[in-house]
This record gives C-alpha cells, structure tokens and sequence, in this order.
C-alpha cells in the first residue's frame, strides 16, 4: 500500500503521425496539489484526458491506478463515477441556465415522482456555493457573473459530484489577479478537506504557492518530478525548455532593410467586453527582410493583436496607427489590408484559414480572385496553373490541385495556407502558429519557407507559443504578457530563460 | 547552427504512394469514369426516373405533348431553383419566394389588366418590384444579421399578406397575349405551320454543335495547361448521351408545338447563371463563403455584401417565377406560389447542394427539379393520387439528402 492516490505508468498514446505520449509515468500522492508543467504542446492535456477517459481505455498503453486500483474508464462519466473530475480550460457551463441549474447538470436532484426538486436544488447550490466562496444566488444565470466566478461555479459543479480528484486545466488562464488569487486559495482550503489536485499551469508563481510537488513534461515525456522545497522557477523552466536546438532549424543570414511596418500605441478590447482592454498599447516594428517573433503565454493576447490589425477581424474600441514603409495607412477591413500589403495566416487552419470541402486550387486563389479576372470571368485554367506551381514551389504534398484541403494533412494544409498569402503578395506577412500541429520535417519546410520569403525582402512577424522555434527562426523577438510588450531581445540575447521571464511579467499595480 | 537535413516523414512517404499509383490503363480509366458517374450521379437518377415512368405509363411520358409540358408546368419552378441554390450554396435558406412570387404576380396584374400598361413595361417594373422585395431582405439578412430562415419566415407572411391586399379580395384576369406568352406561348408561325417544326430542329442542332465546340475546346485548353482529362473514349461518349438527348427533346418539342418561350427564358438563366457560379469572382466568393464563412471574411471577401445581393438576385428570381406562372393561369389569384418555395429548395437539395453550404450547382438544381417535375407528371399520369404524390416526394427529398450526408461522410468531409 501506497500512499498514493494516482499512479498512471508507461502511457503511451499516438495519434496517426505523432506520438503525443510516450512512456509518460506520474505519481500522485493523496491529499497533494500535484502541478503539471509544459510547454504548449507538451502533452499535458493529452495526458489529462486519458486519465479523465476522454481518450478511453484501449486507445493507449500503459496502466492507471486509482486508490490502488487498476481502472479501465471508457468515458467521462466512468471515471467521474470514481470521483475524479476535469475541469478544462474551456469552461463547459451552459450560459442561459442558473447556477444551481448548472452545477446539477445530468445530475438533477430528483424529488417525488421523479420530478426536479427546485427546492432542494437551489438549497444544495447554495450549500456548494459557500464552500466555494462564492456569494451568489443559485439562480442567477451563468451569463451575468464573470469568468472567475464561473470557474468556482465549475468548481462547486465538481464538489456535488464527491470529487476525490480534481484537475484544474489551465484555470487561471482566462482570470484576474484577483480571481486568481482567491482561485488558488481555494484549492489549498480544498486540500485541507482532503481533496487531492492536479493543476495544470505554466504560471511558475502560482505553482510555487500552491503545488507540492511538480511534475515537468516535455514532447511527451516524463522529465522529473520536483519536491515542494527543491522547487525553483529556473529548474522548472531549464525542464521545460532544455532540448536539443540544433538540427531543427535551417540556417539564416538576415539581409535587413528599412523599415516596412511601423504598429504605434495599438490597442484594442475585448468583443463583448468593451471595458477589458485586451492588447494594451502595442508598439512594435518589422523590417525588410526580417523574422520578427511574438512570444506570449496562452491569453498573452497574440492572436488578438495580429487579428484587430488584420483589418480589425477581432476586438472592439480599437486604436492606434499603422504605417507602412513610413506612410500611414488604415487597415479597418480584412479587404483594405491586404490592399496595403499585409496578409494573416491563422492559428486555426481548420476553423479559419481553409474552406476545406473545396480543392486546393480555389484556396489558393481565395484571397486574390481579382488577380485572375479577365473580361469578367475567372481565368481557371490559369488558375489550374498557378496553382500547380504553388504546389511544387511549397511541395504539397498531393497528386494534383483538384484535391479536397480537408484531406491533406496538417503540414500540407499549412503550405496552402501560406501559398494563398503568398500569391496576394504582402509585404507583411504575420504567421501565428505556423507549425502548430506539424511533424518534425514539415516543420522544418515551413521554417524555409519562411526564410525565403523573408530572402525576397518580406518583413515576417511570427506568433508562436513555442519558444525554441522562436529562438530558432527569429531575428528579433519580442514579449508579449497581458497584452502588453514587456520586452524587445535581438536573437544573440534572447534565451528561453529570459524570454520567459519577460513573458511571464505581470502588470505593475 | 550547424547545417541539418530535413527528416523524412510518414507524411511525404504516404504521399509518394499517393503520387505514383500502381499505373494499369485499363483500371485507370475505369476509375476515371466511375468517379465520373459518382459526380454526375443526379444525372442517373433523373435516367432512372424517367425510365421509371416511360415504363409505368407505357410510354405516355415521353410524347411530345408530355415533354413540352414538362418545361411549361415547371418552368417557374426551375427559375426558382437557380436562385435557391445560390442561397444555399452560401448557407442561407428563402423561404419567401412563393409569396414573393404570388405578390408580384398581384402587381403585375394591376400594372398590365387594371392600369393597362404596355405588357413590357408591366414585366420590367414587376421585377423591379422583386429586386426591391430583395434588397428589404437582404438587408435585414446582412446588414442587420437576422438568420435568413427567420426573415423570409417573416417575408412568407409579409408578401402573402401584401399579395392579398393588392388583389382587394378578388382574382385579376384576362392578361394580355403578349403578357401570356411568358407563361403558355411558342416560337412557332414564324415559318408557318409543319407537321415537324423546323426552327425547332434548327435550334436543337445548334445547340448540340455549340456544346461540342464547347467541351472541345474546354478539354483542349485543359491539356494545354497539362490538367489531367478523361479518356478520350468516354468523352466521346458522353458527347453523343447528351447530343442524342438533347435530339429527343428537340424532336419532341417540334413535334408538339415548337419551343415555348418559357424554356427559352430559362436556357438563358442557366447559361448566364452557370457562368457566374463557375467563372465570376461573384460565384467564386459564393462558394467560398458557403464552404467557410470565416476564412472567406479573414480572405478579403466581402461576405455581407455577397449575402445582400444573393437576396437582390432572389427576389428578381421571385419575381420572374410569379410572372410566368401568373401568364400561365392567365390569372393572378391569391392561392398563386402556394409551395412553391418547398419545391424549389427540394429541387436544390435533390439536385446536391449540401444543407451546410458550399455546395451545390446550377445544373444540378435544374436536373433536381426536372426530377420532381417528372415524377409529378408521371404520377399524375398513373393515376396516383394527390396524397401519395406527396409522400413519395417527402421520401425522394429525405433519400436525395440521405444519400448526400453518406457520401460526404465517407469522404471524410466535415
């Protein structure tokens, strides 16, 4: 006998192409805050989801054991039936219902005749909901609280259910300090009631303060757990980020130019949340010929920066000036954009980048059909042709441009996307996430690519969260925390330790 | 950093297997043409329906008479359907248009019997009156964001309403003739009576040439550009299917009465319509937009703009359909376009649009019309009655779209 509450040996888990995990083994003692750390991409939520049978038993290798008990969960429900409960990052709450409605969710309190009670329902919710410290009424709807109040509502919603073990997918990632703060006392209030966690973060401060011991897990590999004392930000971050950066990149000379964009005082809010400012006061710049990188940890704001410049495709309350080689120009809709030069490949190729049932050759041309008008009709055999020279240029890998996008695979996919920007011809082009989703060696196409577009004078600006590809392929990186640029490196300067300093660099207040 | 050589990959791997297939002409045609009739399967299915019912009627559906009856009775259906597909092929569904249609044929029959207006200039002020009935739609569709089933719910009530209080309660009839040869007239006289009229062979041979000439030089242009084409073979063949088609109907027609002008009226739309759909940027940013709403908008495309006009184009659709049904009945009555917007999107549907967007053609919604119509008109013929001609529609449309979901899932598609 143990005094372990979770063992989970040798999993092993691949997905057509990548394994996602291998040979991964975590131990989890009873009664701990047990953190998870990685990069993005590293295979914390994989791992999660196994646990939680999301990923069921069968489709991988390698044992659990819970409460000393090999389990075998074929669904969510099997191993919440155990008392282990996933709370994900997206949280999964219904907004026009109640709170009490919410938290007894497929778990309805029944009363006589197998009706709901309502009574006891709100009367329970309210129980869960001191225990929580959150001081609503059970029957206010999930829409009129905020998102950190949602997160403990999960939480209550985790509690009615007996949880014995709890994970906390990157729950402070949407929050406030504030909500954080209050997020992360109630997970040590909960372990003085003997509920076990598993947190997963890569906020390194809040995991000094609450876990008691970290696990590091990098390209889907155990690397070491650490004890609560031995505990350091610099031996959580050389764990993280300490491979092998050689071989991975192609070689680089920058042949720099003037100036091509100029971003001044650019800031922009949230959507449907005027009053949260969501990229604040953004100033950056991009030459001729160079890779400029944008580092930030998930809810840094990357994505939202490049999409309100890109012809404001996200945010409200927008402000700030653009100029391109010196002269200002507007950039209101996705249209005007482009017409100045400035293209904006997506991080989410499937939902935003490809119209997928349609064939390579209308993909690539999606964005600049104009160029291929002549008396008023599409040429499409010329189409037929440029696009076949895309597909030897960018090697996508196909047998001919009449297929399907939604058959390739990731890393084809990409090279479509980029050959659709290239062929509207920018001199700017932003790349988020460029290999998200990619094997090894269309990565490394990807990454020439990119160095030669920046060869032909293009100013590149790269979004990734993966910091080594950064460092790999960038000429100049910039920080992004909370919206803001907390710091400017050139590549000779920039390592991963500081680099992540600087991203992790909260607000002054 | 030292210099790396990229790694291969199962990627690239898989993909040489895809490149060089084991090469056998035989099978490779073979595959060729099968793949051909998978896309061309509406095609067969209209084959099969009308053989069905050649059958079944003993040979009463394909006379002359029967033939030409086809076109005329369906004729505003099948304008409908080209506009409906449009909107369907961007994600969009009108349910209006039959109201729209009985609105229009209401004004139509004020502007031409009660004000007595020239019949042409009846016409043009009766699609302008749909243009308008569009752009009332499409705005609150794009510029507002209304789902588009809830505004041409709301349309379907507004214009019937409004096609009632124009009629004050009574039918309006007696159209003049010029005005009912949109609906029931023929090109015929022009070279006096014949047992076979020949403008119409005439005509039907003119129209087998340029589709020859056509596919030809499509071809040619395509290997020109060094696309892969079809087996030469099969595209002979094929060429002679459809010329000796097109023969049959053209016999057909000239032995009734010639052609009408309905069917004029439509072989224009299909031709122009074909041409936007497959060669404008117009038809492109349909499709695209149809297929991922997002990447088209991140890809420059004005989507809102494309969904206004889509209406504008709808109404004017509308509006011709009611035109030509009201020259038809010689008649504009309150009942006028009753359904005619389920027979449309069924024609759309039947004819391979995809109920998410993105896909679908002109062609197609025309083929999937003629298929209902075919299958009205031979019921008809058997003697079926009314009730049971509903329910094997009902069941055609469920299969038709049954058989779609199937195939794009076993594509692997979303």
């Amino acid at each position: 006998m143990t005094t372990n509450i979770l063992e989970m040996r040798g999993i092993t888990k691949t997905f057509p192409g990548v394994k996602a995990l291998s040979n991964v083994t975590i131990e989890v003692e009873r009664g701990e805050v047990h953190a998870i750390c990685g990069e993005n991409g590293a295979g914390k939520s994989t791992l999660m989801k196994v646990l939680s049978g999301v990923y069921p038993h069968g489709t991988y290798d390698g044992d659990i054991v819970f409460e000393n008990e090999t389990v075998e969960f074929k669904d969510l429900t099997d191993s919440e039936a155990k008392g282990i409960v996933i709370i994900h990052q997206e949280l999964a709450l219904s907004p026009y219902l109640s709170i009490a409605e919410n938290i007894f969710l497929n778990n309805e309190l029944k009363g006589r005749g197998g009706l709901i009670d309502w009574n006891k329902t709100n009367f329970e919710a309210s129980k869960l909901l001191a225990r929580v410290g959150l001081r609503e009424n059970p029957t206010t709807k999930i829409m009129d609280i905020g998102v950190g109040k949602q997160q403990l509502v999960e939480i209550a919603k985790a509690l009615s259910k007996e949880v014995k073990l709890l994970i906390l997918d990157e729950p402070t990632a949407a929050l406030n300090d504030e909500d954080s703060d209050h997020l992360l006392d109630l997970i040590l209030h909960l372990k003085g009631q003997g509920i076990t966690s598993i947190i997963i973060s890569h906020k390194l401060n809040e995991i000094k303060k609450v876990a008691d011991s970290v696990t590091v897990i990098r390209d889907g590999k155990t690397i070491e757990t650490i004890a609560k004392q031995e505990v350091t930000e610099d031996r959580i971050i050389k764990d993280m980020v300490g491979r092998d950066l050689e071989h991975r990149y192609p070689d680089h000379t920058p042949n720099l130019g003037d100036e091509l964009l100029r971003v001044e005082d650019w800031t922009a809010h949230h959507p449907q949340d005027a009053n949260r400012v969501v990229v604040d006061n953004v100033n950056l710049n991009v030459r001729a010929g160079e890779i400029v990188g944008i580092a930030g940890l998930m809810g840094a704001g990357r994505t939202e920066f490049a999409m309100s410049l890109f012809g404001q495709s996200y945010g409200s309350r927008i402000s700030g000036k653009v100029f391109l080689r010196g002269k200002e120009i507007k950039t209101r809709t996705v249209s005007e954009a482009i017409a100045h030069g400035i293209a904006y490949a997506t991080e989410d190729r499937k939902t935003f980048g490809l119209n997928l049932i349609e064939d390579i050759k209308r993909n690539i041309s999606m964005a600049s059909l104009k160029k291929l008008e002549k008396f008023g009709l599409v040429h499409d055999n010329e189409e037929y042709k440029i696009a076949t020279e895309f597909k030897q240029s960018m090697n996508i890998k196909a047998p001919n441009v009449l297929v399907k996008t939604g058959k390739l695979s990731g890393g084809n996919q990409q090279k479509v996307v980029l050959s659709k920007w290239i062929y509207s011809d920018p001199d700017v082009l932003i790349l988020d996430e460029p290999t998200r989703g990619i094997d090894v060696g269309a990565k490394y196409e990807i990454y020439t690519i990119i160095n030669r577009l920046a060869a032909q004078g293009k100013g590149i600006i790269v979004i990734s969260s993966e910091l080594p590809e950064l460092l790999g392929i960038c000429d100049r990186v910039y920080a992004l925390s909370e919206g803001r640029i907390t710091g400017e490196l050139p590549i000779a300067e920039a390592t991963p330790e500081s680099m992540l300093k600087l991203m992790t660099m909260e607000k002054p207040r | 950093m030292s210099n790396p050589t990229p790694v291969p990959t199962t990627e690239s791997i898989q993909a040489g297997g895809n490149v060089n297939p084991p090469s056998n002409k035989f099978t490779d045609r073979l595959s060729h043409v099968l793949a051909d009739l998978g896309k061309n399967g509406i095609f067969i299915a209209l084959i099969a329906v009308v053989v069905l019912f050649a059958i079944l009627t003993d040979g009463i559906l394909l006379r002359p008479q029967n033939i030409s009856n086809l076109v005329v009775q369906n004729g505003y259906i099948l304008v409908l359907a080209i506009g409906m597909v449009m909107v369907i092929i961007a994600g969009h569904i009108d349910l209006s248009v039959g109201s729209v249609a009985a609105f229009v044929g209401a004004c139509s029959g004020v502007f031409a019997v009660q004000w007595g207006l020239p019949w042409w200039l009846s016409v043009i002020l009766s699609l302008g009156i749909g243009a308008l009935v569009g752009v009332w739609q499409g705005f609150w569709i794009a510029f507002v964001g209304i789902p588009a089933f809830i505004v041409t719910l709301a349309g379907m009530l507004i214009f019937r309403g409004l096609a009632l209080v124009v009629l004050g309660n009574a039918n309006i009839g007696s159209f003049p003739a010029e005005y009912r040869a949109l609906g029931n007239g023929f090109l015929t006289d022009l070279f006096g009576e014949f047992e076979i009229d020949p403008l119409t062979l005439g005509v039907g041979a003119l129209a087998i040439i340029i589709l020859i000439v056509q596919q030809v030089r499509t071809r040619r242009g395509r290997q020109k550009y060094g696309q892969d084409v079809e087996p030469m073979a099969w595209f002979v063949i094929k060429l002679v299917l459809i010329s000796a088609a097109i023969g049959f109907f053209a016999y057909s027609l000239a032995s009734y009465k010639g052609i009408p002008i309905t069917l004029i009226i439509l072989a224009v739309l299909i031709l122009v319509y074909g041409v936007v759909m497959n060669r404008t940027v117009f038809g492109r940013h349909i499709y695209a937009i149809g297929g991922n709403r997002h990447a088209a908008e991140l890809s420059g495309i004005k989507t809102r703009r494309v969904d206004f006009w889509l209406f504008v184009n709808m109404g004017t659709l509308a509006a011709l359909a009611g035109l030509i049904f009201t020259a038809r009945l010689n008649l504009a009555g309150p009942k006028a376009g009753d359904g005619f917007e389920l027979e449309a999107i069924s024609a759309a549907f039947i004819g391979g649009a995809a109920v998410q967007g993105g896909v679908g053609t002109i062609g197609g919604a025309i083929i999937g019309g003629l298929i209902i119509g075919v299958l009205n008109n031979g019921m008809s013929i058997i003697g079926l009655g009314i009730e049971w001609q509903q329910v094997v529609k009902g069941l055609v449309l469920l299969l038709a779209v049954a058989f779609d979901v199937y195939n794009r899932r076993r594509s692997g598609g979303r």
